[in-house]
């Protein structure tokens, strides 16, 4: 579980960890819809060059990033092969059987390739700048005209910071149940994947009665600490939206233009 | 009316329970007192504390705190009185950093966000955790977590803090730290806080201006440190500890060293040691 780097912050004080959490969720969002707008060479260029921008000026080094990219690898290469191998138009280099390679094929797969990495470095950018806490309180901004609809914004984002609170929390205890079994002679490495799953129940039940424990606990906590649900809180932790925010929001726009110009204009 | 907390003829029984928790339990605490109350574990000294505001309701009894009885009509009037620090340090951080957390009791009275900015530091650097404000609950000890805990109590500024059992799950090093910052505290808001120190460690009762001993739900004795320790037998009995000067009294009384028989506290050990000694 070490290698996941989605969800995992990395500080520092770059311009991009600076910006507001909110200006990175929306933009990042809006950026997996800007891919699908390139469609030529030029696109994916000026594309190329903003993710770039964005991965360079985090100052946290390429190495992270391309750890990100490990786990998606194989997903990546599926889709390329299925690309490169199944697009049957275009002008024919290589055919055997339903098989064939095409120029269209190759294109393909190159622009998939592409935009693949494009989502996957921005997304990485977001998640390795922000912290998850700032991501909740981004997120329960982001909800607040859902109040319009009756819909529980405070509580759901409550429910959100507990949880990436307890995370650490709890995968402590994991750990701890783990070899608390190994220590008793339960062996979670080896075995038929009937067996293995069953080696697994020593560890779930022991974490779920521990769960509800920390539940009833810090409910009653809570509860003395004069917490009476979401409305009349005030705030201790507010977000606040500097001018380069807004920069950065100008930016996203520069790009948006240009590339709607290389599409229709070119 | 001098008694800050009067409980009258409590009883309480858990709906899984056989056996009642508290069984007409009463007792009164002056304001501005410092009281311990220890007994053995599943004496009711916990749901005791539970009671007090409100997170359970007696079945029988009545419980006035602050001149205000405890019922639904008024339980958050009270626990606006009362900050409680509970065992576990784990599972009361609600917040995501330490300062989150101290935060937490202000945001739900509404207090206004410029105020917090100055209570949270204020009350961080009362327990000595200014240092850590924006670290997570995943960095800090034991010891630590319950000193922001009491931190979050301090900027809401109760009339009572009860401490339920908040050292029982720290190491003897975050057990002093935590001890010597509500001692710090009372020391300073003097009459104007009330403690209740809830606690089977037995040289944190030792601090306490009186003791009640609880078991099986009931009162069974209650009085200054020295008189409670003083029947050392006794509380041995009940399954508690007796302080270490008594410890060591005892051994000695097995050697046929003449101990006095009324209690002293270790300064006081040690003086009657020398004088022992001059004398031979």
């Amino acid at each position: 579980m070490s290698n996941m780097i989605i969800g995992r912050y990395v500080p520092g004080n770059s311009i991009i960890h600076r910006l507001d959490p909110r200006a990175k969720l929306i933009l990042s969002v809006s950026f997996i819809i800007l891919i699908f707008l390139a469609n030529s060479w030029l696109g994916y260029l000026i594309l190329g060059l903003f993710t770039l921008l964005a991965v360079a000026s985090t100052k946290i080094s390429l190495a992270i990033y391309l750890k990100g990219l490990k786990p998606v690898l194989w997903l990546i290469v599926f889709t390329i092969i299925l690309q490169l191998f199944f697009s049957p138009a275009g002008h024919v280099y290589l055919a055997f059987g339903p098989f064939m390679i095409t120029n269209t094929g190759i294109i393909n797969a190159v622009y998939v390739f592409l935009r693949f990495l494009f989502i996957i470095l921005m997304s990485t950018v977001l998640t390795l700048t922000t912290q998850p806490l700032a991501l909740a309180d981004a997120l329960e901004y982001l909800m607040k005209p859902l109040l319009k609809v009756k819909f529980p914004v405070y509580e759901l984002s409550l429910m959100l910071a507990i949880a990436l609170r307890f995370v650490p929390t709890l995968m402590d205890e994991t750990v701890k149940v783990m070899n608390a079994q190994r220590a008793r002679g339960v062996d979670f490495a080896s075995g038929s994947i009937v067996k293995r799953s069953k080696a697994i129940v020593p560890i779930l039940i022991p974490l779920f009665v521990g769960a509800i424990q920390r539940a009833i606990d810090l409910g009653d906590a809570m509860e003395a600490r004069g917490y009476q649900g979401g409305e009349n809180r005030t705030k201790y932790r507010v977000l606040a939206w500097h001018r380069r925010d807004s920069l950065a929001v100008l930016i996203f726009i520069g790009v948006l233009v240009v590339l709607i110009a290389t599409r229709f204009l070119i | 009316m001098n008694n800050i907390i009067e409980v009258k003829n409590i009883s309480y029984q858990y709906p899984s329970s056989e056996t009642k928790a508290l069984d007409n339990l009463s007792l009164s605490i002056a304001k501005g007192e410092w009281v311990a109350i220890i007994g053995h574990n599943g004496s009711g000294k916990s749901t005791l504390a539970k009671l007090l505001n409100y997170l359970l309701v007696a079945d029988e009894g009545e419980i006035i705190v602050d001149g205000q009885v405890v019922n639904e009509a008024n339980m958050w009037q009270v626990r606006n009185k009362i900050g409680m620090v509970f065992q576990n340090p784990e599972n009361q951080f609600v917040g995501a950093t330490v300062a989150d957390d101290v935060a937490f009791g202000l945001e739900n009275r509404g207090i206004d966000r410029a105020e917090m900015l100055k209570l949270v530091p204020a009350a961080l650097k009362e327990v000595q955790m200014d240092a850590f404000a924006d670290r997570e609950p995943t960095h800090l000890s034991g010891g630590q977590k319950q000193r922001v805990a009491l931190a979050g109590i301090i900027a809401v500024a109760p009339k009572i803090i009860i401490l339920d059992e908040a050292t029982a799950m720290l190491d003897p090093k975050g057990r002093q730290e935590v001890i010597a910052a509500i001692r710090k505290l009372k020391h300073q808001l003097g009459a104007e806080l009330t403690v209740l120190s809830i606690t089977h460690d037995i040289d944190e009762a030792a601090d306490a201006d009186r003791i009640i001993v609880i078991n099986d739900g009931q009162m069974v004795d209650e009085g200054t440190p020295a008189e409670i320790f003083s029947v050392g037998p006794r509380l041995l009995e009940l399954g508690l500890d007796v302080p270490f000067a008594e410890q060591l009294k005892a051994a000695l009384r097995q050697l046929n060293v003449p101990v006095p028989t009324e209690y002293l506290d270790e300064e006081r050990l040690v003086t009657w040691l020398w004088q022992l000694n001059s004398k031979m």
